[in-house]
């Protein structure tokens, strides 16, 4: 991308400016209104949550539609699904960083914090379905009065530490990134609570230049280290699938097929912020067309890479050769949950193809509404992985159902209101798109177009 | 001496501009300079001379230690409370992966994030050069350049002159 015809940033506009429109954003927020109406409905989810999990807390698991052998449903599946669309954000910071794809610069703010507060949905899963998360400290190594000590060689036990670090690694990322644009609303605030605001989570930066150098190659450093951190936690959460016995779980596919559908799902929310701000705080000048299809372009990628993953599942079970992976392919494709396996093929991959189509790319509402049936394909997806396995236990005697309960549906949908509610925070409260990275962006295509 | 000025504060209103004048005043033998830029300049810090590669060092003694803390942690567990899970080995490597792993990487960061903030001596909420009335748009979209009262050459009157030289927008004496 060196010719103007590339410009991912229209270059008529100065960096004063754009730094004015994005600092602007916090100071004077200009879209109260759907600011307020969006908050409504995300408290109310949020609401919903809280009621939900105090049922669960006073009245046990058994509330969910779990039983024997479906012992994992939901909770597991949003689980995955949360921590997959997680997996974008860090994608675009850090990969794209790398490659020094510029495009990333109006969308990593962002989709960072949709990954922090996505990881937090799924995070919260496990704790919940622990039936008594108040011994969460026993997944911790502590010096127990029993001498009794975690097991380290279980997938259990590696998904805390590979969830905890990456929310640890997300956050400091995201906050490292962030300084200089915090110091830059700090000078641009007037009002003294901004500027206290601001003042103190800017730590002071000022920009020196060996403070610059030492950040530069400080964030590198973390972008190089979080892009095998994103690969190695889905391929993680895959695990606690391949590494059991199950059939249609115990593929060495799992760890490329998890975290190609993580980036896809995530990809999707990301298309789908990035349409909804974009809208809401008129920011066409810095969110693009050419942004949005570059977004496409990239959803569409990794979708045909994550239904690559589809057809090996099922050349898998067909080399095996292993009864038992032949049945529960049967079972996905034709038994009682064939409309998971349909409809998440349908809603993953059927829409997706529009985006060959340039226009459809570089329209809002299109590239939307193909996000929201990824995302839903998606969580079809891991909801098929998730109850086909189990249902069909390899003794006949064992076999079961799973439908999810009416708390099932809440805590679910409760959950969006738990992304929803800080999301919504964070972009009326920090710049919403890197302020310095985009002025970088600007500055070097109008010294391009200038010669 | 607490009436003793910090430095003088140059404004310049372009990229070009302040790495010119950091390459000038550097050329005039002035030592004890900083600039402030929106952005980060590579080419700035190349002309400065400004090279730090400790963070990378950082991260890699975090790493190290992160390592280290996950192999002992998990050993040591095992040694405590050996769990015979259907004879399978009590120190393999292969399930010890993805602790040391995360482990690696999480000191990595922890030690990343910590050292930038050591080595920039951060947080300091105040410093003397934001007493320039104009500074705030160091964040924005203007470049400054800042010469320390202690540099062996200061001389309040010829300094300015040569930074208005430059074409500095602005220059200001800020007290430390």
């Amino acid at each position: 991308m060196t010719a103007s015809a590339t410009d991912i940033l229209p270059t008529d506009q100065s960096i004063g400016d754009v730094s004015r429109q994005l600092t602007d954003i916090p100071l004077h927020f200009p879209a109260r209104r759907q600011w307020w109406i969006a908050m409504a409905i995300a408290l109310a989810l949020l609401m919903l949550f809280i009621v939900s999990v105090i049922e669960l807390f006073t009245r046990g698991v058994g509330i969910w539609g779990l039983n024997v052998p479906v012992t994992w449903a939901f909770a597991i599946h949003n689980y995955v699904w949360w921590l997959g669309i997680g997996h974008a954000g860090t994608l675009i910071s850090a990969l794209l960083l790398l490659t020094g794809s510029e495009w990333r610069n109006s969308l990593n703010r962002f989709a960072e914090t949709m990954t922090l507060f996505a990881v937090v949905c799924a995070g919260i899963y496990p704790v919940i379905h622990l039936g008594r998360p108040w011994y969460l400290y026993w997944m911790f190594p502590y010096p127990a009065t029993m001498d009794v000590w975690p097991q380290f060689r279980s997938p259990l036990e590696w998904d805390i530490w590979a969830v905890l670090t990456y929310l640890s690694v997300s956050v400091l990322f995201w906050y490292t990134g962030l300084i200089p644009d915090l110091a830059n609303a700090r000078d641009r605030a007037r009002r003294r609570g901004w500027q206290v605001f601001f003042g103190l989570l800017a730590l002071g930066w000022r920009g020196s230049t060996i403070h610059w150098s030492r950040w530069s190659r400080t964030y590198r450093i973390m972008a190089a280290i979080a892009v095998p951190l994103v690969v190695s936690v889905h391929s993680e959460i895959s695990l606690l699938f391949a590494a059991s016995q199950l059939p249609g779980w115990h593929s060495t596919l799992f760890p490329p097929y998890f975290v190609l559908g993580a980036a896809f799902s995530g990809f999707a929310v990301v298309s789908v912020i990035a349409v909804a701000l974009r809208a809401m705080f008129d920011l066409k000048n810095l969110v693009t067309r050419k942004h949005l299809d570059v977004l496409g372009k990239v959803l569409l990628a990794t979708g045909l890479m994550t239904g690559y993953g589809y057809v090996f599942e099922v050349v898998d079970a067909l080399y095996s050769g292993n009864p038992h992976d032949l049945q529960t392919l049967l079972n996905r494709t034709s038994g009682a949950y064939a409309w998971l396996y349909w409809g998440a093929i349908a809603f993953n991959f059927v829409p997706l193809q529009l985006l060959w189509w340039r226009v459809v790319r570089r329209t809002g509402w299109s590239l939307l509404l193909i996000s929201v049936s990824v995302i839903i394909g998606m969580w079809l997806e891991r909801y098929m992985i998730l109850v086909t396995t189990l249902y069909r236990d390899f003794l006949v005697s064992s076999w079961s159902h799973y439908t999810p309960t009416f708390w099932d549906w809440s805590t679910y949908v409760g959950t969006i209101g738990l992304f929803l509610v800080p999301f919504l925070l964070a972009i009326r409260f920090i710049p919403v798109i890197s302020i310095f990275e985009t002025e970088k962006t600007l500055l070097d295509e109008q010294e391009a177009r200038d010669g | 001496m607490a009436d003793l000025p910090y430095g003088l504060v140059a404004e310049f209103a372009t990229e070009d501009a302040i790495i010119n004048a950091a390459r000038q005043v550097r050329h005039a033998g002035y030592r004890n300079i900083d600039a402030f830029t929106p952005f980060p300049l590579p080419r700035l810090a190349r002309v400065m001379h400004i090279k730090d590669s400790r963070p990378a060092w950082l991260g890699l003694a975090g790493g190290i230690f992160g390592f280290l803390l996950a192999l002992g942690m998990q050993a040591f567990v095992s040694y405590a409370y050996p769990l015979n899970v259907g004879g399978r080995p009590l120190y393999p490597l292969s399930a010890y992966a993805i602790g040391i792993f995360e482990l690696t990487i999480l000191f990595a960061v922890l030690f990343l994030f910590v050292g930038l903030l050591w080595l920039n001596r951060l947080p300091r909420l105040n410093y003397p050069v934001f007493n320039a009335p104009r500074f705030h748009l160091a964040t924005k979209d203007r470049f400054f350049l800042c010469i320390k009262v202690d540099d062996r050459l200061f001389d309040r009157d010829n300094t300015a002159h040569l930074l208005r030289d430059l074409g500095a927008v602005s220059i200001a004496l800020v007290p430390s």
